[in-house]
Order: C-alpha cells, then sequence, then structure tokens
C-alpha cells in the first residue's frame, strides 16, 4: 500500500537561500483558505460587512474634496477632483492595507508557524491577496464615480490597471514580507507601520498632482517610492497630464529593490520564526 | 529496503541572551554601543541519532525539557537544527497540537477546511474524508454554527477529527491525548492503532505511559537533551521511570545484596534489588513481602511459588527486577520486606526494610486513598437481578 519509492528529503541546518517556488506551488491551496480566511473573518459579526471596502474611500474621497480640493484649488487637467482623489485613494488603498496586512501577518499567525511547517511565504502573500478583494470592490465604486462624472477614459486602461495593480502586489509584497520578518523579531515595527503608511501617504501623490510639488529634488525624492509609478499609472488612462519617464524609471526601480531585498531578508530569517515568535 | 527516517547526530543550541522580552531595536542600537555580554549557549539537543523502519512507532519519553518537544519541531520542519541531519523517506504530518489554525469566528465546516489545509490535506481529500470526519467528531448539527459556540470538547473532538483523516507515511504526535474524556480518549487511541497496523510510523510524545506501551514498538529517553536509550518499550519506560522518579530506595551493607529501589513503574509495582558478587551456582532467588505501615502483611511470595519463576541466566553482578500486576494497592505507604537467596537457602533477610509510596496505581478517582476498607483495590463487577 505503501510505496517504497517515496522521496528522499533531508533536514539540515539551512544553508543556501532559495525562494523554493516548487513547494509554493504545492501549497496554492494554502494560500487560498489563508486569504478566504482574512477576508471571512475581516467582515464576521459586521452589520455592514464588505461595505466597508467601500465606504472608507468614500468618506475620504468626501474630506479631501471639501478642505483640500476647495482650499488649495487644486486643478487636474482632464478631471475632476473628486473622481482624481477616488482613484488615488482606491489603489493607495490597496496599498496600505496590504502593507499593514502583511506587516503584522507573520506575528498574527505565530501560533500556526510555532505548531506547523508549510512555507512562510505564504502568509504575506495570501494577506497581500486578501487585501485584493477589497480592492476589487472599492473599484468597482470607483468605476461608477467614473461613469457618473463621465469620464473619458483611454482605452490605454487595459495595460495601465493590470500593471498599477501588480507594482502595487509587487510593492507590498517586497515592503511587507520585510516588515512582516522584522516585526517578528523587533515587536517595534507594529507601531512602525501605520506611522510609515500615513507618512508614505502624504510622500505619494495620492490626494495631490506631481505637478503640485515645486522643486526637483522634492519630485525625485516622492519617486523612489514604489507606489509612485502605481498610482500614475493607474490615473494615466483619465488624465491628459504628462508621465515623466524618468521618475517612472526610479519608482520602479525602487520597487524592484524593495521586493529584492524584502524576500532575501525574509527567507533568511524564516527558518528561525518559529524559535523567535 | 532502507529506513524510512534515518535520524543523524541531531542538535539544537540556543542562544540565551539575558533579558525577558521580545528583543528591541533599542537592545540593538544599545548594542553597537558597548558590546553585550556574550549570551549563554544551551543545548536543548545534542547528538541524537536514531533509525526508524517503516511501519514502526517510536515513542519518545523524558521529562520535561529533555528536547522531546524540540525534537519532534526539527523532524516537522518547524525550528532548523543546529547541527547533524535527517533523511526523510516518506510524506511527513505533524500534530504539535489538534486544531491549528482554528478560528473562533468560522463555523465548524470552514474550520474542517482551514485545519486540514494547514495540516498537508488538498482539498479534494477533504472533500472525500468530510462526512467521515464529521461522523468521529459527531458534531454534524453544529457544522454550520460559528467555533466559538462550541464546547471545549467539541472544539477537541472536531479537531482530532480532521488530525484522524489525515494519510502520511509519518505521523508525529506530541501529547495530545492527554486531553479529553475517557471515552474520547480510547476512540483516539484505537484510530492511531489502526494506523500503525496499516504499516505506517508514528512517532509519539507522551507522559502516558500506558499509550506509549500500547502503540510503540520501540522507545526513545532523551535526558537533558541526550538519547540516554532506544530500544524495546518496557525496558525503556522502566528505565525513565527509574531514573526520574524521586525514588524510594535504600541501601544495605551486605556483600552481595547492596541496594533495592521501588518505583510505580506502567501502574505496576517494580523493585530493583542491585546484587555484586554473586557466586552461587543457581541463580539468586529472591522472595518479598508487603505490608502496610501497621505491619499488617498483605501479600508476598518468592520464585517457588510464583507462576513465573526465576529465568535461569549465569549472574554475577547485575539486578533483579520484581514486578507486581496484582493485586493492585491504594495510595499510601507501605513497608517492604526482602530475602534473597541461592535457591536453596537465604543469605540475606531484612524485614521492613523499604517504605514507599504507591501513587496511581488504581483508576479509582474518587477514592484512591480509601484504606480503611483495605488496602487491596478489588476488580469488581455489579449485577442486579430483578
Amino acid at each position: 500500500m505503501i510505496s517504497d519509492e517515496s522521496p528522499e528529503s533531508i533536514i539540515a541546518p539551512p544553508r543556501r537561500l532559495s525562494l523554493h517556488l516548487g513547494e509554493l506551488w504545492e501549497h496554492r491551496e494554502l494560500i487560498y483558505f489563508f486569504t478566504w480566511r482574512d477576508v471571512k473573518v475581516k467582515y464576521k459579526q459586521t452589520f455592514l460587512g464588505i461595505f466597508w471596502a467601500i465606504l472608507q474611500p468614500v468618506f475620504m474621497m468626501l474630506i479631501f474634496t471639501f478642505f483640500f480640493g476647495r482650499a488649495l484649488q487644486v486643478s487636474i487637467p482632464g478631471m475632476s477632483y473628486p473622481a482624481f482623489v477616488l482613484s488615488g485613494l482606491v489603489i493607495w488603498n490597496l496599498f496600505s492595507s496590504g502593507i499593514t496586512n502583511a506587516g503584522n501577518s507573520m506575528v498574527n499567525n505565530a501560533n500556526i508557524i510555532k505548531k506547523i511547517y508549510f512555507p512562510r511565504l505564504i502568509i504575506p502573500i495570501s494577506s497581500t491577496l486578501s487585501a485584493a478583494v477589497d480592492f476589487f470592490f472599492a473599484a468597482l465604486v470607483l468605476g461608477a464615480m467614473l461613469i457618473y462624472y463621465q469620464q473619458p477614459i483611454t482605452a490605454y486602461i487595459f495595460i495601465a490597471w493590470p500593471a498599477a495593480i501588480l507594482l502595487t502586489l509587487t510593492g507590498i509584497l517586497g515592503l511587507g514580507c520585510w516588515l512582516g520578518a522584522l516585526n517578528i523579531k523587533y515587536r517595534d515595527f507594529r507601531y512602525v507601520i501605520p506611522f510609515l503608511v500615513q507618512a508614505m501617504m502624504f510622500l505619494t501623490p495620492v490626494i495631490y498632482p506631481i505637478s503640485f510639488i515645486p522643486y526637483r529634488w522634492a519630485e525625485i525624492l516622492v519617486a523612489i517610492n514604489p507606489m509612485f509609478a502605481a498610482v500614475t499609472l493607474f490615473r494615466a488612462p483619465m488624465t491628459p497630464e504628462p508621465i515623466e519617464p524618468a521618475l517612472m524609471f526610479i519608482s520602479i526601480g525602487a520597487n524592484l529593490l524593495f521586493v529584492l531585498f524584502g524576500l532575501l531578508y525574509f527567507k533568511k530569517t524564516e527558518t528561525y520564526f518559529a524559535d523567535l515568535a | 529496503m532502507k529506513p524510512i527516517l534515518e535520524i543523524n547526530q541531531i542538535s539544537k543550541r540556543f542562544l540565551i541572551h539575558h533579558q525577558n522580552n521580545h528583543s528591541q531595536l533599542r537592545d540593538r542600537i544599545m548594542s553597537t554601543l558597548r558590546p553585550a555580554a556574550d549570551p549563554e549557549e544551551f543545548w536543548a539537543l545534542k547528538d541524537v541519532s536514531c533509525t526508524v523502519a517503516r511501519g514502526e512507532s517510536i515513542g519518545i519519553i523524558g521529562k520535561n525539557g529533555a528536547g522531546k518537544s524540540t525534537l519532534l519541531k526539527i523532524l516537522s520542519r518547524i525550528t532548523p537544527p543546529s547541527g547533524g541531519h535527517i533523511i526523510t523517506r516518506g510524506r511527513i504530518a505533524s500534530l504539535l497540537e489538534v486544531g491549528t489554525g482554528f478560528h473562533h469566528e468560522l463555523t465548524g465546516r470552514e474550520n474542517i477546511y482551514l485545519n486540514g489545509s494547514i495540516l498537508g490535506m488538498k482539498r479534494s481529500e477533504i472533500d472525500r474524508q468530510f462526512d467521515a470526519m464529521v461522523d468521529f467528531a459527531g458534531t454534524e448539527k453544529f457544522l454550520d454554527t460559528p467555533l466559538k459556540h462550541y464546547s471545549s470538547g467539541m472544539q477537541l473532538r472536531l479537531a482530532f477529527a480532521v488530525a484522524a483523516f489525515l494519510e502520511p507515511e509519518i505521523l508525529i504526535i506530541d501529547e495530545v491525548l492527554a486531553v479529553g474524556d475517557a471515552e474520547f480518549q480510547r476512540k483516539c487511541m484505537g484510530k492511531m492503532e489502526d494506523v500503525t497496523h496499516q504499516g505506517r510510523t508514528i512517532l509519539f510524545v507522551s507522559h502516558n505511559m500506558t499509550a506509549v506501551k500500547r502503540l510503540c514498538t520501540k522507545c526513545m529517553v532523551l535526558d537533558k537533551g541526550s538519547l540516554a536509550y532506544l530500544g524495546d518499550t518496557n525496558e525503556a519506560i522502566s528505565r525513565y521511570t527509574f531514573a526520574n522518579q524521586s525514588l524510594d530506595k535504600v541501601s544495605f551493607e551486605h556483600p552481595i545484596v547492596k541496594s533495592v529501589a521501588f518505583a510505580l513503574v506502567d501502574q505496576e509495582l517494580e523493585f530493583r534489588i542491585n546484587l555484586e558478587n554473586y557466586s552461587y551456582r543457581k541463580p539468586p532467588s529472591v522472595g518479598f513481602v508487603i505490608a502496610d505501615l501497621m505491619s499488617n502483611k498483605i501479600m508476598g511470595t518468592n520464585p517457588n511459588f510464583s507462576d513465573s519463576p526465576m529465568p535461569l541466566v549465569p549472574f554475577t553482578t547485575g539486578t533483579v527486577t520484581i514486578r507486581v500486576r496484582q493485586p493492585k494497592l491504594r495510595n499510601g505507604y507501605y513497608k517492604l520486606s526482602l530475602w534473597v537467596g541461592d535457591g536453596q537457602a537465604d543469605f540475606f533477610e531484612a524485614e521492613d526494610c523499604l517504605e514507599f509510596n504507591v501513587e496511581g496505581m488504581i483508576n479509582d478517582r474518587l477514592h484512591p486513598e480509601l484504606t480503611n476498607i483495605g488496602s487491596v483495590y478489588p476488580e469488581t463487577s455489579w449485577k442486579i437481578n430483578a
């Protein structure tokens, strides 16, 4: 009944860094179940349920429109300010909730990590994906809003949106893995994450256009940010505002570096998560 | 056939940084300014080796902190070893606790899928076994109720039901039987025995010696991170008990009979008599009488009366072990008298030489010490005819 050809595997002190993508693929169902659990648990015992995913960006849009849009007289070529802000907030919320989820995911799942083995990368990946579920519903509202404002949209959307979403997800994964691993070791990061997310929001052109920044050096500084390219691309089909390739390259480069260092740090420390958690 | 598991000189070292909390960034920053004191090394496991053949069940016993759980964690890949390596030739599933990942807000049905998946089952496997799991747990009516409304017993049954349907080639179990009511424990033991009969391999950590004895063909005794004994289960259990119980022991100033020690092993009385320089032709013959503290004799025998006589082995120095299965004694203090001879005449005699404490030989949880009705516990059955 039991075959003798079971594959041999070796448990030894860790030596080589490898992503073990094959193993990750074998556990794809677990990614699904963790994502599903996170989404399900998040809205259990809430009256409004998934509507929270929609309400939050809509309220923020109203606040920013009334205070920021009016007071500072921001004008965006080809877009009304509410549509501009909501589109920025929707993609930004994907990033911010993704980072918050992924950054705390390892600590939140410490009791599982200590009791059973599976590729640890599954945890930040699932929490990233559970943020994407909220994004999907928020994007529906954004769509309705764009139709209401009769926003002209170019066909470019079919490339720009997937690219923007992909960049956001990789940004979350890179930074989220890094923060998640650090959080296991230094619980200080539990307090760093909300602060970091808030600071990054104001350093990213979410509620203001990049043209709002008066200095060149400040523009470059703002572009060293994985979300700069994502937010810009997300709005690109709707506004004729020119995109500066140099800034895009800086942002995408920063994004890739975060992924690289985030995953490296995660893989380097993951074998000891159970000892530290 | 190659062994299913080869454990080669596995060691695990922990560094103890002398601080109570989780490491803080502050410490890290401070330590760049002034070098911190060298952390203390602690070896949770040191050079443990063992080979496990297919279908063998290995018990792992030892005191708390002996390294049992660390060994299981290394085998389950939760933590890496610091040295040595393990070769496995089969799918491993580990149950270091039951219900890992259970979430209180999710329903029973949802938790079955989540937990099964965490334990490494495919969705199709869970689908296929779902009804059997629910049946095993006996929680059909509450399948769509959130787990937080379950009693702790129900949660446990559900958790064990999922685990019971794992089909690995190597199953690693840590002390999960210590929980649940007697009826459910019986069910679990039965399930685990099935697993061994199917030719699967079990590694089983437990403090419950009866369970270890029932399940395991071989046993590993760990002591302070090292392998103290590997082999026959009965011998392992008795060594472990003698090494770790606060012993009732007495030494003699006698040329041959050196000491006698008592321990309750697996609900049996065990006496070990150490002999040296024994030079008679026939093997030693040891007789004993057990009395209560008022010196009322309760029972006694010697190999000539006994239905299992002394084995005939050449003997000069070593241990004579007496085991008493029946009758069972209630909790309390008793006294031992001892006679040692060569089968013809006694050369050693010591009345009431050892006072020993029996605790837990009987399963009467209500009145274990009711000695005013007698120290011996009768096995009875009751019947009413009407």
